[in-house]
């Protein structure tokens, strides 16, 4: 059977492989290894800091992966290599938190490019880190239009594992990463939903909505019972580690990894559009004492003031989503940042998409600035808001002596569709901007 | 037999063929758009002029017009306007996508099925585009027929209905046509595979259709013939539900639009229309077309393809933004469209891609939303550009419109508002007061306790 399955698979793919007319569709890295760790001076460009003022005739100086200096008058080291960026503009990379970039490749009729969700509902263990793969197409497309960072998240079930902070350049996972661990991921079961999963659906077929809350009920208790068993082997632990003559504790991979997020080291995602699936998840969190990220948003701006109060962030990934009822404003989705901004509500955009096409990230930005926002809220975004929210905003998201040197240096705006990159650095590194496309393109674009 | 008995029911059903009927036009009032920045497309960018809409056509293009008596005068000073956006790829409206359950289905119509109060209409006027040429699903290899319409939210179908748009047939290659990906919830429903199930059975549906379709004309063509020589004994031909649109494809009367990912299943098509003496008119979606371009403009075919989509399943994993750059470098009328009610309301920041991926001039990526999509539904005289005597279908943006930070404003068709922001916004409010007044009148209502 598992022997067929495969066979299957494969033929699928070298159908597609070998069936077309020239170059083929292929699974293959796309994605140019970047430079070494140099000294670099990005010299005479428009600096976008984020953080402070634009500097209109700026250089920042990059060494040994961070920042070194910023400003007009700035020394540039003599072993610096100088990049002119004399009518271009200079802004820190943006930083994508709502994907599961290096998760999945082809979403359909090549299932074996897409490793997202583990089997079972319950898997705090299961690390996007160790699903990553460091040669998707999607990365390379994606850092080229300034995106240098992203978070890659696990989907499905209940606790569907640990996201992981990965730069976009470099040609392993390890070399990727930032924080390889770097939040938990809970998809709490919806209130008049029956909860998530086969379970639910189950309970929605055969039994109607009062089986479907009986099965959400359930979840959320086997949910509590973890994080509380988790809880007990923690301090079980710590016990043990100050007190060696107690009985050791067994060890177990499952809550042990629930633990940073129990202390409130490791932020917790929670996927939740609906208000009430926001409010439940807000005070599960409270309750859990969990650090809690809404990630989605569409009706955040209905519970705004419930979120300040609860100083709760939410990553908006809705802006360019459909309305949902017919009678919404046209607009009522494009202005949601413009919505949680007023409201004090902290916040960033996202496209939410799992990997080919979160390249659109600038433009959600550039909609939520159309709708209200304005220009420097909406790049502030994509850039040093979602690396506060994950408290990692000391280290980037803006152009600042000391952080990571992730920059991108552009021809215009970079939230406009039409602007273009002409450099880009990650880590402090010089990114060649070849890829997939850029290939293909010249292989066939003056093809006679 | 199965296409007997739909091709009966359409015959039911009362199909009138051909080109879709012209409704009476309602004059609109007279407006004067004043000092605006004008994006012909077509003729260049016009700084500080003045654009009249008269009897629902463009009267007058120029500096200091004046205005008609009785005429409504906005001042669009710092303004930008271009002609309606033309969405070459929609499924708006549609109450039904797709009738696949055979391989050919071209007896069935789009225009039977649509809904005039669909709100993703009024969504895409907020977005600009007033043309959207509503097309079948891609499910089979021969689908059913297009509807090309007006965006006149309120009105009937009849009257959105683009008067003298050539009519069109949707035909549909690979994956889609092939169920690979749907097989395995087609074998745990119990629906059984459907012919063809690969691209060399698509290519069989296509010669073994245009076969009959040529047999078919003969037949008619025999009679026509003889009865014009006075011959007054022959019984007329059975008429054909089926064949008939693709005898007026045969006779360049109908417009095929052909759903397609692979370079290799494109020129499969182009070389069976050409062996059956007929053009195809666009290639839809078209991914891999920058791999088969200049084949493309030799056929006289047109494109239409997504801005940026890729990599969703496997006959997409080879497309690049930079398709519509090398197909217009290569002389092909290429087009960006939606497929989408989501991006439909946004096809101006797709053009505006078009700019970064293959360095379009920004006339170039405009006409990729405009005046293109109007020559691929063969309606290239009437919009697409802001000329004298064409429809008056424009927007105002609040500014230049292939920037993400620009608004649509104000959406003419035939010289009528259709979406007005300022209007929109006075509409809300007074929705709002409404929803007020009835929810404060309704005693038993709760007012919910938001925490």
């Amino acid at each position: 059977m598992t022997h067929l399955t495969q066979r299957d698979l494969i033929a699928v793919i070298f159908g597609a492989t070998m069936g077309a007319s020239t170059a083929r569709a292929q699974l293959g890295s796309f994605n140019p290894n970047p430079g070494p760790q140099g000294t670099f001076a990005i010299r005479g460009g428009r600096v976008v800091t984020v953080s402070g003022a634009e500097i209109p005739n700026g250089t920042v100086v990059i060494s040994a992966g961070k920042i070194t200096a910023v400003g007009t008058n700035v020394t540039v080291p003599s072993n610096a290599q100088v990049i002119d960026a004399t009518g271009l503009h200079v802004y820190p990379g943006m930083i994508e938190t709502g994907s599961s970039v290096g998760l999945s490749e082809i979403g359909q009729g090549a299932v074996a490019t897409v490793d997202i969700s583990e089997v079972g509902s319950f898997n705090p263990n299961a690390q996007a880190f160790y699903g990553i793969d460091p040669h998707s197409a999607h990365i390379g497309v994606a850092r080229v239009v300034g995106i240098t960072t992203v978070v890659s998240r696990p989907t499905g079930g209940i606790l569907s594992g640990q996201a992981a902070l990965l730069n976009l350049a470099g040609d392993t996972p390890p070399k990727m990463a930032v924080v390889p661990r770097f939040a938990l991921v809970i998809e709490l079961p919806r209130s008049g939903f029956g909860g998530r999963g086969f379970a639910r659906a189950a309970a929605v077929q055969q039994g109607g909505p009062t089986d479907a809350n009986r099965v959400r009920q359930l979840q959320m208790d086997s949910l509590r019972a973890m994080l509380h068993d988790a809880e007990a082997y923690g301090k079980a632990h710590a016990a043990y580690a100050k007190d060696k003559s107690i009985p050791r504790p067994a060890h177990d991979v499952v809550l042990e990894s629930l633990l940073p997020a129990l202390s409130g080291q490791m932020p917790v995602i929670f996927p939740a559009d609906r208000a009430t699936d926001i409010r439940d998840a807000v005070t599960f969190a409270e309750e859990m004492k969990l650090k809690p990220i809404i990630i989605g948003g569409q009706e955040a701006p209905a519970v705004a003031a419930f979120l300040k109060q609860h100083n709760t962030p939410v990553i908006v990934t809705a802006v360019m989503k459909l309305p949902s009822r017919e009678d919404d404003p046209y607009d009522v989705n494009y202005s949601i940042p413009a919505k949680l901004a007023a409201a004090g509500v902290t916040f960033a955009i996202s496209t939410g998409d799992r990997g080919s096409e979160i390249r659109t990230l600038p433009y959600n930005a550039g909609m939520a600035a159309a709708h209200g926002l304005s220009k420097a809220d909406a790049l502030k975004s994509v850039t040093l808001w979602p690396a506060q929210i994950f408290g990692v905003g000391d280290k980037m998201g803006s152009i600042e002596v000391g952080k990571m040197a992730n920059i991108v240096v552009t021809t215009g705006d970079l939230l406009e569709a039409k602007i273009d990159t002409k450099y880009l650095f990650i880590d402090g590194r010089n990114v060649p901007l070849d890829t997939k496309h850029t290939q293909l393109n010249a292989t066939f674009k003056d093809r006679p | 037999m199965n296409t007997r008995i739909l091709a009966g029911a359409g015959l039911l059903i009362g199909a009138a063929l051909g080109a879709q009927q012209p409704v009476a036009a309602k004059p609109a009032g007279a407006t004067l758009i004043k000092n605006a920045t004008i994006l012909t497309v077509t003729k260049g960018k016009l700084e500080n002029t003045d654009l009249l809409l008269q009897n629902g056509k463009i009267a007058q293009i120029g500096k200091n017009l004046s205005a008609p008596a009785g005429a409504t005068v906005i001042d669009a000073t710092g303004k930008v306007v271009m002609p309606g956006i033309i969405d070459p790829h929609s499924h708006s409206m549609a109450d039904a996508i797709n009738e696949g359950s055979l391989s050919v289905t071209s007896m069935v119509r789009i225009r039977d099925v649509l809904n005039p109060t669909d709100i993703n209409i009024y969504r895409q006027l907020a977005g600009g585009v007033t043309t959207i040429n509503v097309l079948h699903g891609s499910a089979n290899t021969i689908g059913g027929q297009n509807a090309v319409m007006k965006l006149k939210y309120g009105r009937s179908v009849d009257d959105m209905l683009f008067p003298g748009a050539t009519p069109g047939i949707k035909f549909a290659l690979g994956e889609n046509v092939t169920q690979k990906n749907s097989q395995q919830s087609a074998q745990a429903t119990g629906r059984p595979l459907r012919y063809p199930a690969t691209r060399m059975g698509q290519e069989e549906v296509l010669r073994d259709a245009f076969t009959r379709a040529r047999d078919y004309k003969a037949s008619l063509d025999d009679y026509n013939a003889a009865v014009a020589k006075g011959d007054k004994t022959l019984v007329a031909p059975e008429r054909n539900l089926e064949l008939e649109p693709l005898v007026e494809v045969l006779e360049g009367k109908r417009f095929v639009h052909a759903h397609s990912y692979r370079g290799d299943e494109m020129l499969m098509l182009l070389n069976v229309a050409k062996e059956f003496g007929f053009t195809v008119k666009t290639l839809q979606h078209g991914l891999e077309g920058y791999k088969i371009a200049s084949e493309i403009a030799q056929a006289g075919t047109g494109l239409s393809t997504f801005a940026d989509e890729w990599s969703y399943k496997i006959e997409a994993y080879d497309a690049i933004p930079y398709n519509t750059a090398i197909l217009i470098h290569h002389g092909v009328v290429a087009t960006v469209n939606s497929d989408s009610d989501e991006r439909a309301r946004r096809l101006n920041i797709d053009a505006a891609k078009m700019i970064r991926y293959g360095g379009l001039t920004e006339d170039e990526a405009l006409k990729t939303i405009t005046y293109n999509g109007a020559v691929q539904m063969g309606v290239e005289k009437r919009v697409g550009s802001i000329e004298v005597g064409k429809d008056a279908d424009v927007v105002i943006w609040s500014g230049d419109p292939l920037s993400v930070y620009s608004m649509a404003e104000t959406t003419f068709i035939d010289g009528e508002i259709f979406f007005d922001i300022k209007r929109d916004k006075e509409m809300r409010d007074q929705m709002a007061k409404e929803r007020a007044a009835l929810e404060a009148a309704d005693r038993r209502r709760v007012t919910p306790v938001v925490p």
